[in-house]
């Protein structure tokens, strides 16, 4: 992944186009408020970039990346009626206005010399006349859906004022064979489904994968050695590795944000589970909680100052917050049925959870003390949500009854927005990589 | 879900019923025991795992989201451990499942909690604890597939199985 992105690198901001136009602040900009609760869509029209089959290839994964944020209308091509010859050229901008595209996206795609791709985009504020971003990239040519995916997280990012979140891919468990002797697979992918691969051969069964900070690794539970325990996997090389050398079964991994440690359940004698916190360099083990109930799914809030969990302490499963260090354990959830998966949004002001009430399974967030519960959606069986790097999207599994098996979905934080994310096959458990910066 | 819980006594019958329970499933249908594979009752030679499997019953059923052994397990239980005591040769695994109406890891503790229950029942029925090793399975490993409660019941359960085999 490393040498990835090495090459993938942002050379310029392309400056006002060809007939002057200024970039900057002006009256009348197009922009979308992301914090209203209900969101219109905004019309955008996203034009094929010039370059041929490559252009309109990258310009078709910019337009599926915005459409499935539910932020944007995109326009259908055919109502077009200016078609873009020199993107340096200032569109005709009444020709945009009269399909209502409010916005509107012109690039170039061009092999260079050396292979490298060279993909560029202009971002226009059709009502406002002006130029809102130009930027170019340079990628090598296995890398073109990338580039795509950078440049619609940049035309988000300029429109809403929050960062995107497409340049990003999914750890998960892609699962195949009959439900009684289900084969379970490590496998990444893209956020949209693309380039998906198998990390694991599927003779153990694993589950429960979560991302490092920095990406390159990724911390989950397998019954390789017979009992489940936690490893560690180095994306790049494949090398993995144990998780301390404890006598009984380790679950729940995750790390915590600054990425030197894993926090995780470990089962006791007596059948309990409670949580540890090791640290990845001195291998030195920490208990937090030593309750005779079952403590797990820790996660750390983005600041690493507070873990939330799941505990059955109190009868049935409720979510709990506590110190880093153990300390000041708080019990926030009280609505009616189980609460448990609790996951702190990157932006550090709600947590997500899955609720299981009047036998329906429910993907909720609510506040980080408990308050203003909300329920984003419901049904027969879905658990497991992670949070897309911006805070804005949650991504779980979701399984019909009869469906034979779960699938990927993601819901924005209005719970208008729900989609199926493509997978190979049943799918399972997904953790959803942090942004580069 | 009491009717089956009764009969877990007989793990024949218990088969009978699943099989039953079953048939509403389209092309759910799977191997749930010895009687299921075609083994006869009678036919398994006294001490062999097929003898415990069949003739004592290899697995307890446990309430929702508990794991309390029940009257009918704690009889399933004491002739797992009066047989476990006459035939000392084998070592004991305990496999404790989930049910899928719970949530992964909460349910994987679950099943690690109905083993230990389990395994601690056996030791106070005479059975040596260090014969007796536990693992849990969560909901990862279901007998019963339909998408109701006469599969989850039959999920929710742990199982003894001889000499490490997996059951």
């Amino acid at each position: 992944m490393k040498t990835l992105l090495k090459t993938l690198m942002m050379v310029a901001a392309l400056a006002g186009a060809a007939t002057g136009l200024a970039i900057g602040p002006a009256s009348a900009l197009v922009e979308i408020d992301v914090n209203k609760g209900t969101i219109e869509p905004l019309p955008i029209a996203i034009t094929d970039f010039a370059g041929g089959e490559l252009g309109a290839e990258i310009s078709s994964i910019v337009q599926a990346d915005l459409k499935r944020s539910g932020l944007f209308a995109p326009i259908d091509k055919a109502a077009f009626i200016e078609k873009i010859a020199n993107p340096d050229q200032a569109p005709r901008f009444d020709d945009w206005k009269v399909i209502n595209a409010q916005a509107l996206v012109t690039g170039r795609v061009s092999k260079e010399g050396d292979g490298r791709v060279r993909a560029e985009y202009r971002l226009w504020d059709t009502f406002a006349g002006q130029q809102l971003s130009g930027e170019q990239f340079f990628a090598n040519g296995a890398n073109t859906r990338r580039v795509a995916h950078i440049i619609a997280d940049a035309i988000y990012e300029r429109l809403t004022g929050e960062k995107g979140y497409f340049d990003t891919r999914i750890v998960f468990i892609d699962e195949s064979g009959a439900k009684n002797a289900r084969k379970k697979r490590l496998a990444i992918m893209d956020q949209d489904g693309a380039n998906a691969r198998f990390l694991s051969d599927g003779r153990s069964i694993v589950m429960t994968p979560r991302f490092s900070p920095n990406r390159q690794e990724i911390t989950y539970m397998s019954y390789e050695s017979g009992q489940p325990r936690v490893y560690l996997l180095q994306l790049e090389t494949g090398q993995r590795e144990l998780v301390g050398n404890f006598p009984g079964m380790t679950f729940a991994p995750r790390f915590s944000p600054d990425g030197q440690r894993v926090i995780m359940s470990l089962m006791r004698e007596d059948g309990n589970s409670n949580i540890y916190s090791m640290d990845l360099r001195s291998r030195n083990t920490t208990r937090l909680t030593s309750s005779n109930a079952i403590d797990t799914s820790p996660s750390y809030s983005p600041d690493g100052s507070k873990i939330v969990f799941t505990s059955d302490r109190g009868g049935r499963p409720h979510i709990y917050v506590m110190g880093a260090d153990g300390s000041g354990q708080t019990r926030i959830s009280f609505g009616e049925g189980s609460y448990s998966t609790p996951v702190w949004s990157p932006r550090g002001d709600l947590i997500a959870f899955t609720k299981q009430s009047g036998g329906q399974f429910q993907i909720g967030v609510m506040r980080t003390d408990g308050s203003g519960e909300r329920i984003l959606t419901s049904g027969f069986l879905q658990e497991g949500p992670t949070w897309a790097p911006n805070g804005r999207v949650i991504m779980y599994l979701k399984q019909a009854a009869g469906s034979g098996g779960p699938k990927l979905y993601s819901v924005d934080l209005t719970g208008r927005n729900e989609q199926q994310i493509p997978s190979p096959n049943f799918a399972s458990d997904p953790a959803w990589s942090p942004l580069l910066d | 879900m009491r009717r089956i819980a009764k009969l877990a006594a007989n793990p024949v019958m218990v088969a009978l019923v699943a099989s039953l329970a079953l048939a509403g499933c389209a092309s759910k249908k799977t191997p749930n025991s010895a009687a299921d594979l075609g083994l006869g009752g009678g036919a398994a030679t006294p001490g062999s795992a097929q003898d415990f499997t069949v003739n004592v019953g290899d697995r307890i059923f446990f309430d929702l989201d508990s794991s309390s052994i029940r009257a009918d397990a704690q009889q399933t239980l004491a002739r797992q451990a009066q047989w476990l005591n006459r035939y000392r040769q084998y070592s004991i695994v305990v496999e404790g499942h989930a049910d899928e109406r719970g949530t992964r890891e909460y349910n994987l503790a679950l099943g690690a909690r109905r083993a230990a229950a389990t395994r601690d029942y056996l030791a106070s029925q005479g059975v040596a604890a260090s014969r007796i090793k536990t693992i849990s399975y969560g909901k990862e490993r279901p007998v019963a597939v339909c998408d109701d409660i006469s599969c989850w019941s039959q999920n929710r359960r742990a199982v003894t199985t001889l000499g490490g085999a997996g059951s």
